[in-house]
C-alpha cells in the first residue's frame, strides 16, 4: 500500500493512506526499544483499545472526534478519520496572537477556550477522561464562518467516575498551557467558565479536587 | 574573571565547591549515611553538616590551591530542601562572607543542577530530566525562565527507590538507590506494575504501595484479596528491584520524549542525583537514537548534590548583574525551578 509519512510524534508515525477508498489517517504505534518487551507489548495494547474505545464514548457523548475505521493490533496500526483542513489549537492559537489587534486576540480567544471548557465538561459529565490535554491535541476545523473543534489522541484516556482522575486532567491542562502558551496565561481561566457552565453538581467536587491536587504540586518541599 | 565558592546542603550531602572562570578548582563533599531501613532526618542531619563543614571548605581552599582574597562572590543554597540542614550552609555562608568581606549569593537548588549539567557537558539548550531525590521534573528554557513541562504529581522518583531500598533493608552507603540498580542487575523477570503517566506528568506513590505488598505480602494481609493467591511462589528482590527500574525509568524516558516532541528539541539533558543510574542512561540513549537526537549526562561527581553547582550557577548570576542584599539571605523549603529568572541567558 502507497502511503505518505506526514508526521512523526512521540510513539507513533501518522501515514495519509486509503482505507475502502476513502482518503484516512494512518496512525502506526512504534516499539518503543528502550522499553521491555513485555511492558511495551502492554502500553501499546493498552493504548490502542483506549482510543478506540473513547472515540466511540464521544461520539456518544456528542463530542466531535476523528471516527476509528479499522484497528490493525498485529501491527499496532489504527484507520482513522482524516481532517485535511484542521490545524491544532496551539497553532490556532499562535496564529491568532501574531496576526491580530490584542483586543481582537482575547476576544477570539475568550471564544475558544470557552467552547474547548463547555466540551471537557461534557466529556467528564460522561466520565470520559482525556488525560492528555493539551493545545496540540484539539484540532481546529474551519467551516464557512465558524469552526468545529475536534478532540485527538485518546491513547492515554479511561472511564473514570470518581473526581480525583477529573482533578488530575484539568491540572495537566493547566500545565500544559501555562508551558506553551506563557504570555497568554488568561487561557486556562477562559476554559474554566465554559467548564463550569456544564458540569452540574457533579463538576463542583471535580472543581475542588483539582484545586487539591494543584496544592500537592505547589506544597511539595522538593528535597535533594 | 569570576571566582566562586559554593556551598550545598539541602539533603544528606553537604558539599563545598570552588570555580574559576569555569574552571573546577575544587569539589568535595560528605554524605550523612543511616543504618540500613531508615531514612536521613532532618536534625541528625544538620548535626552531621556542622560537624564536617569547616572541614570542608578548608580542604576545598587547599585544594583550590586559592586563598580567600581570591575570591569573589560566596554562594549557598537558598533552597529548596530540609530547613535545618540548608540553615548550616546559609549560616557558615554569611559568616565566610562578613569575614572574608565578600558578597554574598543564595541559589536555587534545581538551577545549580541545570547550569552545571550544561557546563560539563556543553549542551546548549537541551530538554532537561532532572531526577533526585526530592524532585522529578521535565524541563525546558523559554524565554527567561526554566519552565516545568512535566512532574511527578506525588512522590520524587528518587524517594520510590529509597523507600523502596529501605523495605528491602539495603544499606544506604554509597546510596539507596546505587544499592537497587546493582541488585537489579541479577534480575530477569519482568513483573508487571502499574504504569501512571498523565500527559506529561507522572506518579510514583502508587507503584511504590504495589511493590511494597509484593515485597512483604504480611504487610497488609486484609487489605488486597488477590494476596492469597500470590503472583508467584517467591518474588525474588532482584526481579522486583529490575521490574521497577523497568518500569519507573520507561516512564520518565516517555515524558522526556513527549516533552521533546512538543517543544522540537533533540538534546536531553539528565541531571540529579537519579542521573548516574546507567540503565536510565541507557534507555534514553536508545530513545534519542531513535529520534536521531543527542543525550548529555554526567557522572557521580556533579550528577549527586555537590558544592560545585551552586558555586558555578553563583557565578554566573553574579557575572549577569545580579546581586542580593544581605537582609535576603534565608532559606526556604519550597522554591519552584521556574520562579528564578534567568537572566544570565541571552536565548
Amino acid at each position: 500500500m502507497d502511503k505518505e509519512i506526514i508526521k512523526q510524534g512521540a510513539e507513533a508515525r501518522l501515514y495519509l493512506g486509503k482505507y475502502e477508498g476513502e482518503t484516512c489517517l494512518i496512525k502506526e504505534r512504534f516499539v518503543k526499544k528502550y522499553r521491555h518487551p513485555d511492558l511495551d507489548k502492554q502500553i501499546t495494547r493498552r493504548r490502542m483499545k483506549a482510543e478506540m474505545k473513547t472515540a466511540a464514548r464521544c461520539l456518544a457523548a456528542g463530542v466531535l472526534v476523528p471516527k476509528v475505521l479499522h484497528l490493525d493490533y498485529p501491527a499496532h496500526t489504527l484507520y482513522i478519520e482524516y481532517y485535511a483542513n484542521a490545524k491544532t489549537a496551539k497553532e490556532f492559537i499562535q496564529e491568532t496572537v501574531a496576526t491580530q489587534e490584542p483586543g481582537e486576540t482575547m476576544k477570539i480567544l475568550q471564544d475558544l477556550c470557552c467552547r474547548i471548557g463547555v466540551i471537557i465538561g461534557r466529556m467528564h459529565f460522561d466520565h470520559i477522561i482525556h488525560g492528555d490535554l493539551t493545545t496540540s491535541n484539539i484540532l481546529i476545523d474551519p467551516q464557512e464562518n465558524k469552526y468545529d473543534i475536534v478532540f485527538i489522541d485518546f491513547g492515554l484516556s479511561h472511564y473514570d467516575k470518581g473526581a480525583e482522575r477529573k482533578g488530575v486532567d484539568l491540572y495537566v491542562l493547566e500545565r500544559a498551557l501555562l508551558s506553551t502558551h506563557s504570555e497568554q496565561p488568561y487561557l486556562f481561566d477562559f476554559i474554566m467558565e465554559g467548564y463550569r457552565v456544564h458540569c452540574g453538581a457533579e463538576g463542583l467536587l471535580v472543581l475542588a479536587k483539582f484545586e487539591e491536587v494543584r496544592a500537592r504540586g505547589r506544597k511539595r518541599t522538593m528535597i535533594g | 574573571m569570576v571566582c566562586s565558592l559554593g556551598i550545598e546542603g539541602s539533603a544528606n550531602k553537604i558539599g563545598v565547591g570552588i570555580i574559576r572562570d569555569g574552571e573546577v578548582l575544587a569539589n568535595v563533599r560528605r554524605t550523612y549515611i543511616t543504618p540500613p531501613g531508615e531514612g536521613f532526618l532532618p536534625n541528625a542531619t544538620a548535626k552531621h553538616h556542622r560537624e564536617v563543614i569547616l572541614t570542608l571548605v578548608q580542604e576545598s581552599l587547599k585544594e583550590a590551591k586559592i586563598k580567600p582574597a581570591d575570591l569573589d562572590v560566596v554562594c549557598y543554597t537558598k533552597g529548596p530542601g530540609m530547613a535545618p540542614p540548608l540553615l548550616v550552609g546559609a549560616i557558615v555562608a554569611r559568616t565566610l562572607a562578613l569575614l572574608w568581606e565578600k558578597p554574598l549569593m543564595g541559589v536555587n537548588h534545581c538551577i545549580g543542577h541545570i547550569e552545571m549539567g550544561r557546563h560539563i557537558t556543553g549542551a546548549q539548550n537541551p530538554i532537561i530530566l532532572y531526577v533526585s531525590g526530592g524532585n522529578t521534573q521535565v524541563i525546558a528554557y523559554s524565554n527567561k525562565k526554566y519552565r516545568i513541562f512535566g512532574e511527578t504529581i506525588d512522590i520524587a522518583v528518587g524517594n520510590c527507590l529509597d523507600r523502596f531500598a529501605r523495605i528491602l533493608k539495603l544499606p544506604n552507603d554509597p546510596s539507596p538507590g546505587y544499592n537497587i540498580e546493582q541488585m537489579a542487575k541479577n534480575g530477569s523477570k519482568y513483573i508487571k506494575l502499574p504504569y501512571v503517566v498523565k500527559g506529561m506528568d507522572v506518579s510514583f506513590s502508587g507503584i511504590l504501595s504495589h511493590i511494597e505488598e509484593l515485597a512483604d505480602p504480611t504487610k497488609n494481609p486484609n487489605k488486597r484479596k488477590k494476596t492469597q493467591e500470590a503472583e508467584s511462589p517467591e518474588t525474588k528482590p532482584a526481579d522486583l528491584c529490575f521490574s521497577l527500574q523497568e518500569t519507573i525509568f520507561a516512564m520518565l524516558v516517555e515524558i522526556t520524549e513527549r516533552a521533546m516532541a512538543h517543544c522540537g528539541s533533540n538534546e536531553v539533558l539528565i541531571v540529579g542525583g537519579v542521573g548516574c543510574n546507567e540503565r536510565l542512561q541507557k534507555m534514553m540513549e536508545i530513545m534519542c537514537e531513535e529520534r536521531g537526537g543527542k543525550l548529555f549526562a554526567t557522572d557521580e561527581r556533579y550528577c549527586i548534590d555537590n558544592g560545585l553547582m551552586i558555586a558555578h550557577a553563583g557565578a554566573e548570576m553574579f557575572k549577569s548583574g545580579t546581586r542580593m542584599p544581605f537582609e535576603e539571605s534565608f532559606v526556604t523549603q519550597r522554591y519552584r525551578t521556574d520562579e528564578v529568572l534567568v537572566t544570565w541567558r541571552d536565548d
